[in-house]
């Protein structure tokens, strides 16, 4: 009886399982790629918003402190979202009858808060404070980007564990100078890490502690 | 007692003897062939893909969810979102006031907590305090106004109300009848005789089913007066507990068991020298096994007829007449009173609220002669305004109803359907009475008789003020809108007194505005007596008291009857008289001698049961005076012969979904002529039987070294000695571990978390227990969920008795176990997907949403200490949700959970140090410092008697110091788990004139493991 495969099919044999395992591997890396894609993480997706609230606008342009309206952010693990009646302490004065402004207004007459599409959400089953991070020395721009060049708001991180980590592990490169953590436009000096880590060691921050799960998770 | 049917013992008990040493040199073999550079952690990373990729095809790519914040429109004033606010208020329970701080997450109160400048917490609290809080998110509570049974509007109630009151004005109200429960509200009493005033042929009844009628009638017989009585047990030495529960019922139990800790806490001060430590001793009679009685260096049980004659032995031999050698008990009395009469002025005598007015009579006469009188026990004025005994009062109102006296009954609160004694059969004498109205928080048996139910208010939702057990006065301030139609007893009160828009908060301005010490200055006043929670110089005057009766020339008790039994009437220790039926929390917290859940029991000695051919589980008939009850018996140690104990509250028709038909009624047995005892009682076994659901099946110590105890003499004895000899140098420390040590580097850096439990003066109260379940979000499961060994709690409180089977002569004793956050964690090592890992501070971690649900931890675990969620047990009913903590996880289904030191805090602690140092400024360590020496577990915090102790082992911490007593221990040592939470042994202070059943266990083993506790 004559063989049934030729010589040559080992070579193909051995084509083939090579080519399933880098189907199989090419597969996971797709997956691991649409994971971490902007597709699913909306990192870098612009929101619509109720209304066409301008960062670049109010920040670059009018010189507004973060604070103002986030004002719990270095005292509250949340940011705080501005009320209508934040908005209408200039808005009641100037842009008065502005179509963009009817929904702040809308808010304002009927008392209903007005509801925003939220840009930065942490994932479930994590506990974020911002308190802790604003104090220690993370400037806002390390998470949510250059805010004041944004005329919409999109999201900057992944705000994936990995991206959390990757600084947690580190701190050093991102903390910056108390005073320098709501200025946009600082720019670390070269040796910003190292003097990162030595703020880092001087309140005692432990890149082990706060890689431990129970940091966050809990 | 392992005859409560389908027990599931598996999940708990300690079965760590086996477990050490088997296969290790196998296990040691097969450890070389894993891949040393490939750990665990890389091996998740390498699967990570997979999973990745796993989880995008089950979702098909879905991106994140999008979400919506909704900020506010105008901010409220002071509130900061994600920061809790916390608010003083006081809790009634009973009449009587807690004063509590409760902790408010952008309006919605989360939890309660003591608050520490109100005299009847100091900052503690108790079990009822801590599951108030489910009470308030009831979805059983009354929603809306009710006539016969028709939803109806609260302005339909005041038209009507108006228009009958108008009707009666002019006979002086002739028919009208108030009953409410106890009263101490300056406020409420004011609206009450306000309105008696405007209708002078009104009358007003008050009854509560657990009533202090017998300590009032008891001060009056050897005083002359009713005074109310204020122990100071933190001066006692020597104290006399005459079937007294202090340590779990009254108005001020949370204050007498942090006052009796203060008297029996020993904390050896340098370890090198332990000078001679002292502590109080405690005897105490008693009828039926409490707390109180297992904290006792020396209890006797006898049936609850017997007190009075221990009593009045006890009398006469103080003033010099020793008893009858003839007695059974002369010997103990003889030598008890010898005690008590060489502690002169720091004795003390106490009577329980069940025994009738002539022990309370020979109490106090005891206080007399021991020159207690002004040193551990002060009178003052009453608390509570009423003259009359509550069942006189109620016995005269049923008699009105059944003459045809009445015809408009007005119910404040109170469910005197269910609570009434049987005899008084209130519920066929209400039905006789033409208009019948109702106030209670939720639709129960009395208001299903009445025709308009008002909804009341949760006290967290209203204005109103209390008193304590001192008298201390306190405003009860609402920390959340009514979530439902429900209104304030001073609301409703004003309804009646026309004017049917009042404002409560505005009724109580006027009363304290009239009481204020300077009228023009009353805004300070109020709002210090807001914040502080108390009202200053309020605390009832103190009395000078005479003896001017001798309670042993009273006629003595009728020897009991040959046949029968005696039958003893308590409070639950869960759902009190019946109003708590309905909180899961109180349901499902065991009991804390019995350890039993869900239900109540008839409790009968062993050697009863034996002679009527009865098991725990059996249900019997008991018959009384033509009365008769179904109910399950449980065999427990130290509950005397020939008498049997029910707790009252259980039984319910309509409590709602949870605490319906749950139990038997104990009130069915009741009657106003043996309101706590009965006699002749009948019991006929029924052939049936009951599952009860116990979370600790089995309580016997069996020789295992999981508890100790040691008299005091020992500690400064031999216990010291053998300390002192591990100190200088005798002591091995050994390296026991399969695996390498963890690097020193990778531990106990900032912080080292650690706790230590004081064994001598946890009372078992289980307040710990219901703090846990409020502070964690830790969920109920059910009878039949518990019968499965399912329960959640994180940390129960588990009961030992001496010897290989529960004895009745010593215990129980009281061990509080929770995650012992073991430094060589069993159930770290076998998680496939380090869902449970330990932090850099000694805690061992539970990571939710990382564990799939394998068990491995708890199987592995010798301390049974970790619960899963075998369903969903969570209760996402939208009320229920909003009285979860947003700051820990609400658990679902197939997740591991257990204690985490409350983890939560921790790291808002953590976070508040390191804010305060980035801050900086002047002392900003000092500050920090203080942040964390603040800091609190749940239990902890809960905790009355301090027994919980917990902080910082690196630092000059409380629990570093007792961490190196020399009576401290760890539990399970020889598994080489090096536990986190260590124990301070049980002590005792045995009279050496006296027999003791108490012996300190041997424990040859004891110095070798010693190490862990380092």
């Amino acid at each position: 009886m004559a063989q049934l495969f030729p010589a040559s099919a080992d070579h193909l044999a051995r084509a083939l399982i090579g080519a399933a395992v880098l189907a199989v591997a090419s597969l996971f890396m797709i997956g691991g790629a649409i994971t971490r894609s902007p597709y699913v993480t909306l990192q870098d997706v612009p929101l619509d918003q109720p209304v066409q609230f301008s960062h670049e606008h109010h920040v670059a342009g009018l010189g507004i402190d973060c604070r103002y309206c986030h004002t719990s952010v270095a005292d509250s693990r949340n940011a705080g979202m501005p009320s209508t009646k934040t908005c209408m302490t200039c808005h009641s004065q100037i842009w008065t009858s502005a179509a963009i402004l009817e929904p702040v207004r809308e808010s304002w007459r009927t008392g209903v808060p007005i509801a925003w599409q939220r840009v930065n959400n942490v994932p479930d089953f994590t506990h974020f404070s911002h308190e802790i991070h604003v104090n220690t020395g993370v400037s806002c721009a390390t998470c949510h980007g250059r805010v004041n060049e944004m005329p919409l708001m999109w999201k900057a991180a992944s705000l994936q564990m990995q991206w959390c980590l990757s600084c947690h592990w580190d701190p050093g490169p991102n903390l910056v100078p108390p005073e320098e953590v709501f200025n946009m436009d600082y720019r670390p000096p070269p040796e910003q890490a190292a003097a990162g880590r030595e703020r880092a060691a001087s309140l005692g921050i432990d890149p082990y502690q706060i890689t431990r799960c129970s940091t966050c998770h809990y | 007692m392992r005859e409560n049917g389908g027990v599931n013992d598996n999940s708990r008990g300690q079965h760590g003897g086996e477990i050490a040493g088997r296969g290790l040199g196998h296990l040691r073999d097969l450890a070389h062939l894993a891949p040393d550079d490939l750990s665990r952690r890389d091996f998740i990373r390498l699967m990570a893909a997979p999973l990745a990729l796993a989880g995008v095809g089950a979702m098909a790519g879905c991106p994140s969810p999008r979400e919506e914040i909704i900020p506010y429109v105008v901010p409220p004033e002071l509130v900061v979102p994600g920061k809790p606010l916390f608010f003083a208020t006081t809790m009634p329970l009973a009449g009587y006031g807690i004063g509590l701080l409760a902790e408010s997450h952008m309006g919605r109160p989360t939890k309660v907590e003591g608050n520490p400048d109100h005299p009847a917490s100091l900052g503690a609290s108790d079990v009822l305090t801590q599951a108030s809080i489910l009470s308030l998110y009831d979805p059983d509570r009354a929603r809306t106004v009710t006539h016969r049974g028709q939803i109806s509007t609260w302005s339909a109630f005041t038209t009507f109300i108006t228009g009958e009151l108008a009707a009666r004005r002019e006979s002086g109200g002739r028919g009208i009848r108030l009953l409410t429960g106890a009263v101490t509200s300056p406020t409420l009493l004011a609206q009450i005789r306000a309105f008696l005033e405007q209708y002078p042929g009104a009358s007003w009844h008050h009854y509560e089913p657990i009533c202090l009628d017998a300590e009032r009638a008891g001060t009056r017989a050897v005083f002359g007066r009713i005074v109310n009585p204020v122990y100071r047990f933190d001066r006692a030495r020597r104290i006399l507990s005459l079937d007294a529960d202090f340590l779990l019922f009254g108005p001020g139990v949370v204050r007498y068991n942090r006052d009796f800790a203060a008297g029996r806490r020993v904390h050896l001060q340098g370890a090198d020298a332990p000078p001679a430590a002292s502590m109080h001793r405690l005897y105490a009679v008693e009828s039926t096994p409490s707390i109180t009685g297992a904290m006792a260096d020396h209890r006797l049980a006898i049936p609850a007829g017997d007190v009075e004659r221990i009593a009045r032995l006890t009398l006469a031999a103080v003033r010099g007449n020793p008893p009858p050698p003839d007695d059974p008990h002369a010997q103990w009395v003889a030598a008890m009173a010898d005690d008590l009469l060489q502690h002169r002025g720091s004795a003390l005598a106490v009577a329980g609220p069940w025994q009738p007015p002539a022990v309370h009579a020979i109490a106090h006469a005891l206080n007399a002669e021991l020159g207690a009188i002004g040193q551990t026990v002060v009178y003052t004025e009453p608390i509570e305004a009423a003259e009359e005994g509550d069942l006189a009062s109620l016995t005269r109102l049923v008699n009105d109803m059944r003459a045809g006296a009445v015809d408009m009954l007005i119910i404040l609160d109170a469910n005197p359907v269910y609570t009434a004694p049987a005899d008084l059969d209130f519920s066929a004498a209400m039905d006789v009475v033409p208009l019948r109205i109702h106030l209670s928080e939720s639709y129960d048996e009395t208001s299903f008789r009445s025709h308009w139910h008002i909804p009341l208010c949760h006290y967290l939702e209203m204005w109103s003020d209390a008193r304590a057990f001192d008298g201390t006065a306190s405003i009860v301030q609402p920390l959340i809108h009514p979530l439902y139609q429900s209104r304030s007893p001073h609301e409703f009160m004003a309804a009646l007194l026309g004017q049917p828009e009042a404002d409560a908060r505005e009724l109580l301005r006027r009363t304290w505005r009239d009481r204020a010490p300077d009228p023009q200055q009353f805004e300070p006043f109020w709002r210090s007596a807001l914040e502080r929670g108390t009202i200053p110089d309020t605390a009832a005057p103190e009395v000078q008291v005479s003896v001017t009766g001798d309670p042993l020339a009273a006629q003595p008790p009728h020897p009991a009857p040959a046949d029968g039994l005696e039958l003893t009437f308590r409070p639950d220790a869960g759902v009190f008289d019946g109003r708590f039926a309905n909180n899961g929390w109180l349901q499902e917290l065991p009991k804390p001698i019995t350890k039993l859940t869900w239900d109540n029991v008839a409790l009968i000695s062993p050697a009863t049961a034996a002679s009527l051919g009865l098991t725990s589980g059996d249900v019997v008939t008991i018959r009384h005076a033509g009365r008769q009850a179904d109910a399950p018996v449980w065999v427990q140690p130290g509950q005397p012969d020939n008498s049997i104990s029910v707790q009252l509250g259980y039984g319910r028709e309509r409590a709602g979904r949870v605490g319906a038909g749950v139990g038997f009624n104990a009130y069915a047995l009741r009657t106003s002529g043996a309101m706590w005892t009965a006699r002749g009682v009948e019991v006929v076994p029924t052939g049936r039987r009951h599952a009860l659901a116990c979370t600790q099946p089995n309580q016997a110590l069996g020789g295992r070294d999981i508890f100790r105890v040691y008299s005091l003499a020992q500690l400064t004895g031999e216990v010291a000695e053998e300390d002192a000899r591990k100190r200088a140098g005798h002591g091995r420390t050994v390296h026991l571990s399969l695996y390498p040590p963890m690097p020193g580097s990778q531990i106990n850096r900032g912080h080292a978390w650690g706790m230590v439990v004081d064994l001598n003066v946890c009372t078992g109260c289980s307040a710990c227990v219901a703090a846990c379940q409020a502070e964690n979000n830790i969920s109920i499961v059910g009878k039949d969920q518990v019968l499965a060994g399912r329960e959640m709690h994180w940390i129960r409180i588990d009961t030992y008795y001496k010897g290989d089977r529960p004895a009745a002569d010593a215990g129980p004793y009281f061990e509080p176990m929770l995650c012992q956050h073991c430094q060589n964690a069993p159930c770290e090592y076998v998680c496939p997907v380090l869902a449970t890992t330990h932090s850099s501070e000694g805690v061992n971690e539970m990571t939710y949403n990382r564990c799939i649900g394998t068990r491995y931890c708890a199987n592995n675990c010798p301390y049974k200490v970790r619960r899963f969620n075998f369903l969903q047990y969570a209760d996402h009913t939208p009320v229920r949700r909003l009285g979860y903590n947003p700051d820990v996880t609400v658990r679902t289904r197939g997740v591991m959970e257990k204690c985490t030191f409350c983890i939560q805090r921790i790291n808002e602690a953590r976070r508040e140090e390191k804010t305060i140092l980035a801050r900086g400024g002047q002392d900003a360590r000092a500050r920090a410092d203080a942040v964390i020496d603040a800091l609190q577990t749940a239990c902890q915090q809960a905790c009355p008697t301090g027994a919980i102790i917990f902080g910082d082992l690196q630092r000059p911490s409380p629990v570093a110091a007792l961490r190196d007593q020399p009576h401290g221990f760890a539990i399970l040592t020889g598994l080489n788990t090096q536990p986190r939470v260590t124990y301070l042994a049980r002590l005792v202070n045995p009279n050496p004139a006296l027999p003791t059943p108490h012996r300190a266990l041997d424990h040859p083993e004891r110095a070798f493991h010693e190490e862990a506790k380092g």
